[in-house]
């Protein structure tokens, strides 16, 4: 595709459990596609307008100073006719987008219900447990206006959710996943080769897997590893583990669990422990425990790595910080924006990872070249349009005493 | 379709957690739902008549399973996104201009008449 364009709806690759979309389907969520694009360039350009036209004067004319606080934009700008429409067409796009997937999805439930059964009897990819309770922080609001979330069902046992959320990325991020929506994964195999070539992770746990776009990479990325992926919602990795399965792996598996509580894991048992795009949808009081379970179940050498959005931190502008925030106040992600406000570093630290441990990584995505074909004008481009991600990590170093000894 | 479960009116489920007024009048909130459904109905409905006249321009014919089933190729989809995105610029122009205001402002009109009409 052109540079300034996205590619179209069906360029995704339809695995065997992806719905089939209708023409007019795929269609809206072309729509949606151009659509957020627009939002965030054109237009997005007029929210920072605004602040700094009439919002800022206006608030150092009450106030006699700037703010000091994102919050206290938050508040200046929700008064802004501009910012206003702009939230209200983006909230809409959002809803739109899932009510276009669920009826997709929806109209076609028997099928899909069907084929996942057919894989999940026969893979051994699935591991559910119907006694592990869902978190307040996943059920007091449907997590980025995600009808039921990711654990409700339509009836006993379907797909819906995680239909649902595969059927429509490829439209929210424009492609820029790749056919699969796993360059997240991907990249973190690219990266893990590129910086430790002789290393052969040989267990390795994604906490908070959801669909598996991210932790399937990593089967496939190390083929003589098992990979242990779990989540708390129990209809999503229905879905996940059938995923897998279609996508012909057989080196992972999805156990419903809880962060919060590895104990089914001995110490010391985990050469890679993986989150990604996880930690900003727990609470202050989860994100900790699942850190120090995290700590405890890494083996001493081994790599832990959070991929998230940057972290606020004093050098971000509280106005990018104020639009970062975005989907905490109006998207249903009610821990974002305190959960971007910590130290991260910090809670790392007090999880076991000391300071000297620690790193902090831009993971680069791999471009998909069914998608973006390669520009003749080389890499340099390619590096335009990949998406950088930060990664939050440590490699585990041995207890002084146990080195000693 | 779907056996036990009225489909259609479960796609429109709403995702539980308060939503947001971004307008004082609810009434606004409504018309933006309303506004943003219809762009993206006529946006896939022109994409469809596109497909029609791609493929009765090289087959000739029309099967309705074709439509289904058509994905453009490169180029295709190169020049359906292209309209696509001076589709949303057209609707988008009221947006679009009041932004532009925004980076260059004018003074009210008032003022130029007033300048104007004084000798
Ligand atoms: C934003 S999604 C993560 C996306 C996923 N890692 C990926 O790369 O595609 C968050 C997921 O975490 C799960 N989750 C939330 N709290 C959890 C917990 N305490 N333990 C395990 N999974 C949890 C949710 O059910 C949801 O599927």
């Amino acid at each position: 595709m052109k540079k300034d364009l996205p590619p179209p709806y069906t360029a995704l690759t339809r695995h065997p459990m992806m719905p089939r979309t209708k023409h007019d389907e795929s269609a809206r969520f072309n729509f949606l596609t151009h659509f957020n694009r627009y939002l965030s360039g054109t237009l997005g350009a007029g929210n920072k307008l605004a602040y700094e036209t009439r919002v800022l004067p206006a608030f150092r004319a009450e106030h006699g100073r700037d703010p000091e606080h994102r919050y206290e934009i938050r508040d200046a700008m929700n008064r802004d006719p501009f910012h206003r429409m702009w939230s209200a067409l983006k909230r809409n796009s959002m809803e739109m987008r899932q009510m276009n997937g669920r009826q997709a999805v929806l109209r076609q439930l028997d099928e899909l219900d069907a084929q996942a059964r057919q894989f999940n009897e026969h893979s051994g990819l699935l591991e559910l447990d119907a006694s592990i309770e869902q978190p307040l922080y996943q059920t007091c609001v449907d997590i980025h206006c995600q009808p039921g979330g990711y654990h409700s069902e339509e009836r006993p046992g379907d797909v819906t959710v995680g239909a649902n959320y595969d059927v429509g990325l490829f439209a929210t991020v424009g492609g820029a996943l790749g056919a699969l929506n796993d360059g997240g994964g991907q990249a973190l195999v690219a990266w893990a080769k590129a910086n430790k070539p002789d290393w052969k992770p040989k267990r390795i746990l994604d906490i908070g897997c959801t669909v598996g776009h991210n932790a399937v990479p990593l089967a496939q990325g190390f083929p003589d590893a098992e990979v242990i992926a779990i989540d708390t919602a129990g209809a999503t990795l229905r879905y996940a583990a059938a995923r897998a399965a279609g996508l012909g792996v057989k080196n992972i598996k999805f156990v419903q669990a809880n962060g919060e509580d590895l104990s089914r894991f001995p110490d010391n048992h985990f050469d890679w422990v993986q989150t990604t795009m996880f930690l900003h949808e727990l609470s202050a009081s989860s994100m900790p425990r699942i850190l120090r379970e995290a700590h405890r179940v890494l083996k001493p050498g081994g790599l832990i790595l959070h991929v998230e959005q940057p972290q606020y931190g004093p050098d971000m502008p509280l106005f990018e910080q104020f639009m970062r925030d975005w989907d905490a106040f109006n998207n249903n992600e009610p821990f974002w924006s305190a959960m971007h406000g910590v130290e991260l570093e910090d809670v790392m630290a007090d999880a076991g990872f000391t300071h000297a441990e620690q790193f902090v990584v831009g993971v680069r995505a791999v471009v998909d070249p069914t998608i973006f074909p390669p520009s003749p004008e080389g890499e340099a481009e390619d590096f335009g349009r990949a998406a950088v991600w930060n990664a939050y990590g440590a490699w585990k170093v041995a207890p002084a005493k146990e080195i000693a000894a | 379709m779907t056996e036990g479960i009225d489909w259609i009116a479960r796609s429109g489920a709403r995702a539980k957690g308060r939503r947001p007024a971004f307008f004082d009048e609810p009434a606004l909130d409504r018309l933006y739902s309303l506004t943003l459904a219809l762009a993206s109905e006529l946006s896939a409905t022109r994409e469809r008549l596109d497909t029609v006249e791609r493929l009765l321009e090289t087959g000739g014919t029309l099967r309705r399973e074709d439509i289904e089933a058509y994905a453009p190729d490169r180029a295709a989809g190169e020049e359906r996104g292209e309209s696509t995105r001076a589709y949303i610029a057209r609707i988008m122009r009221g947006f679009q201009q009041e932004v532009e205001a925004m980076e260059n402002p004018d003074p009210p009109i008032m003022d130029w008449v007033e300048k104007l009409s004084t000798p």
